[in-house]
């Protein structure tokens, strides 16, 4: 039981950061419509940021400050400077914008060893390595902290939706944007401060993330469970890339402890397949996800 | 011969083949005679390669024929159709694995096996292509991102059929006895043949009325199915054709590589496909071939630019952003990639010289025959 209970909390942990890089796929959804297959590459990125500001001395906190200003000007440079002509160039087909997020994709990953030159950099593991207790169960300290940065920022982006102005502006223009330019949304910042937003929450993703080193491979398969998350949530709730973030987490952690495919185990090789499983099932039978609305489309 | 100077007569190859595209989409001359030119340059150029590089530059063509080759399978479904996928590496993958163990495991002869690998991705493909039905656009290419990201995972997770990441050695396939080719030469040709052989029957297909109804469903599914298409039969079908040619790629690619394992079939080889449709040419067949040689050439190239010119740089991490640049330039500059931008090209040559006609019949008088443009 107290093994369980151990793994559930792994999981929750590790499910807490696909949570968060979830949300900022969201923050995206909601106000371009668009799914970022950079959105890892980005969150990597952003890390390095706060390894930047971490190496020159900041304390952790501060340093994290650091990457998400820096991520926020980053997503709204690539927001004004890439999305916002390829989407209106596109009208409508899908390749454009896939091929633009690759492009930032290999971009990213391609940068990032390039700027911050040498091996994989030693970054610090948020909240310590220390364990608590909890029904017999050793809980990492990190688990729950991250836990905790998650509540946070979930409570701050939902009050920043559901009770600001700005908030209600960024839901008109996600849910119709003509509209909101009609009676005096400032749509364009509205999307170029969405982008940002999102890349700044990449960076906090990321940090949390790392587990003591930091190289451009950190958000690869992070971001796969972070769609999943996203798509059994329903791309357009917060609540829902927070719940599905968490339940993708435990899901695969307790698979990969105890799950079997025809007599083999699940293992730590095959965690990405239950992820890929619940992408495949939700889009073909409840593409809205668990708290999505549905789409109506004129045709 | 140095390495500088057989590198720049690849480069020469490389031209030749180029410009075989050049003068069959340029007006000069009639039609038949520039596609006989063209077709008979290109053919000659993809004859003499084996005949004079050294082994490990005729593997590396063999290497850009198979890439051309999944890529063509892809763009014939995100090209043609209009369904993203980010996840052909896997499909390549499948075909691969599929020859290594029925021929190193099985005993199974290279051929059959190839035949059997095709099939298999073919129904893979289908499997894939059912849900694929319902999911669309954006989500599609998510779904297949996963898939990529999966495969290594499963080549892992099963590796005592697999070898894991450890890898399979598979026995090569030797030059009949007679035939006077060495091994490059002889997986050379072969792959040469049966790639040739995909090109055309794919670009017979995309002409005929099953391409028609594959671009109609691209453009409008809506107004396809009013039409009488039946989506739901054509998107399996190019779904399970794509994932074949794909699979097909990727057992004959064991041929000049007898070696798989589990970093091989990555989500970044599946990325390259899309890489190299997109720059090539989305919707054209010689796209692909051409996207081909530039993924693999261009990087190497630049590589050694870089590096003559920046000694202290590490040069090799400069490639896949000069990649990503280009990439997204593409998008803004010329969508249609590399093809796309010669048909416009030839167009406008078309435009113009039927204008000269026209100007020239009417101050003429109108005489001579009407050269009916292409």
């Amino acid at each position: 039981m107290s093994e369980f209970l151990q793994f559930t909390f792994i999981g929750l942990g590790r499910g807490a950061v696909y949570a968060t890089l979830a949300l900022a796929l969201v923050i995206i959804y909601r106000t371009t419509g668009l799914l970022n297959f950079a959105q890892g590459e980005m969150a990597m990125f952003c890390t390095y940021f706060v390894w930047f500001g971490y190496d020159k001395g900041l304390p952790l906190p501060a340093a994290v400050l650091v990457g998400m200003v820096g991520g926020f000007l980053m997503g709204a440079l690539i927001e004004r400077l890439l999305v916002r002509p390829v989407s209106k160039k596109a009208m409508g087909n899908p390749l454009p914008i896939v091929i633009v997020t690759i492009g930032l994709f290999l971009g990213l990953n391609g940068l990032a060893p390039i700027i911050f030159e040498g091996p994989a950099k030693t970054f610090p593991v948020p909240f310590g390595d220390g364990t608590v207790s909890i029904l017999g169960a050793s809980i990492p300290t990190r688990t729950l902290g991250t836990l905790a940065v998650l509540a946070m920022s979930v409570a701050v982006l939902w009050l920043l939706f559901q009770k600001t102005k700005f908030g209600l502006g960024i839901r008109a223009v996600a849910s119709n944007a003509e509209s909101s330019a009609l009676v005096g949304v400032p749509v364009g910042r509205m999307l170029l401060i969405g982008w940002g937003m999102s890349a700044a929450f990449g960076a906090l993703a990321g940090t949390l993330s790392t587990e003591g080193a930091l190289d451009n491979t950190l958000m690869a398969l992070p971001l796969i469970y972070a769609f999943a998350a996203a798509t059994l949530g329903g791309f357009d709730s917060e609540l829902g890339a927070v719940v599905g973030g968490l339940l993708i987490g435990v899901i695969t952690e307790l698979l990969a402890r105890y799950g079997t495919i025809g007599g083999y185990s699940v293992g730590q090789d095959l965690k990405l397949f239950p992820a890929f499983l619940l992408i495949l099932l939700v889009l073909v039978f409840r593409p809205a996800g668990l708290f999505g609305t549905g789409e109506v489309k004129r045709v | 011969m140095s390495e500088t100077s057989t590198r720049s007569s690849g480069a020469y190859g490389v031209l030749g083949a180029g410009w075989a595209v050049v003068l069959e989409r340029l007006s000069i001359g009639p039609v038949w005679l520039r596609k006989a030119v063209a077709y008979s340059l290109l053919a000659g150029v993809l004859y003499w390669i084996p005949t004079y590089f050294v082994s490990y530059q005729v593997n590396e063509y063999t290497r850009i024929m198979t890439f051309a080759l999944a890529a063509l399978g892809l763009n014939l479904l995100t090209g043609y159709t209009g369904q993203i996928s980010v996840g052909h590496g896997a499909f390549m993958g499948v075909g691969a694995y599929t020859v290594a163990i029925l021929v190193t495991d099985h005993g199974m002869s290279h051929f059959v096996a190839i035949v059997i690998a095709s099939l298999l991705s073919f129904v893979l493909g289908v499997v894939i292509g059912l849900p694929a039905l319902r999911i669309k656009g954006l989500y599609l290419a998510l779904v297949t991102l996963a898939l990529a990201a999966m495969f290594p995972q499963f080549i892992k997770r099963f590796s005592d059929i697999t070898g894991g990441s450890s890898g399979k050695e598979v026995p090569r396939l030797r030059p009949p006895e007679g035939s006077g080719l060495v091994q490059d030469q002889w997986i050379y040709y072969l792959t040469l043949v049966v790639v040739v052989a995909v090109f055309v029957v794919v670009r017979n297909l995309v002409k005929s009325r099953v391409g028609r109804a594959l671009i109609a469903i691209r453009d409008n599914e809506t107004a396809a199915e009013t039409m009488g298409v039946n989506v739901t039969a054509y998107k399996l079908g190019v779904f399970g054709v794509s994932a074949l040619i794909a699979g097909l790629a990727g057992g004959i690619s064991v041929l000049r590589e007898p070696f798989v394992n589990a970093g091989l079939f990555n989500i970044d080889l599946s990325i390259t496909l899309l890489v190299i449709v997109v720059i090539g040419g989305v919707a054209t067949i010689f796209g692909p071939a051409i996207g081909a040689v530039l993924a693999e050439k261009l990087p190497r190239l630049i590589q050694d630019l870089v590096a003559g010119r920046f000694p202290d740089f590490d040069a090799e991490r400069f490639p896949p952003v000069f990649f990503a640049a280009a990439l997204i330039l593409l998008v803004f500059a010329a969508p249609g990639g590399i093809m796309g931008a010669f048909k416009r090209i030839g167009a406008e040559g078309r435009v113009q010289l039927i204008q000269k006609q026209m100007l020239g019949r009417a101050s003429h008088g109108g005489s001579g025959a009407p050269d009916t443009p292409a």
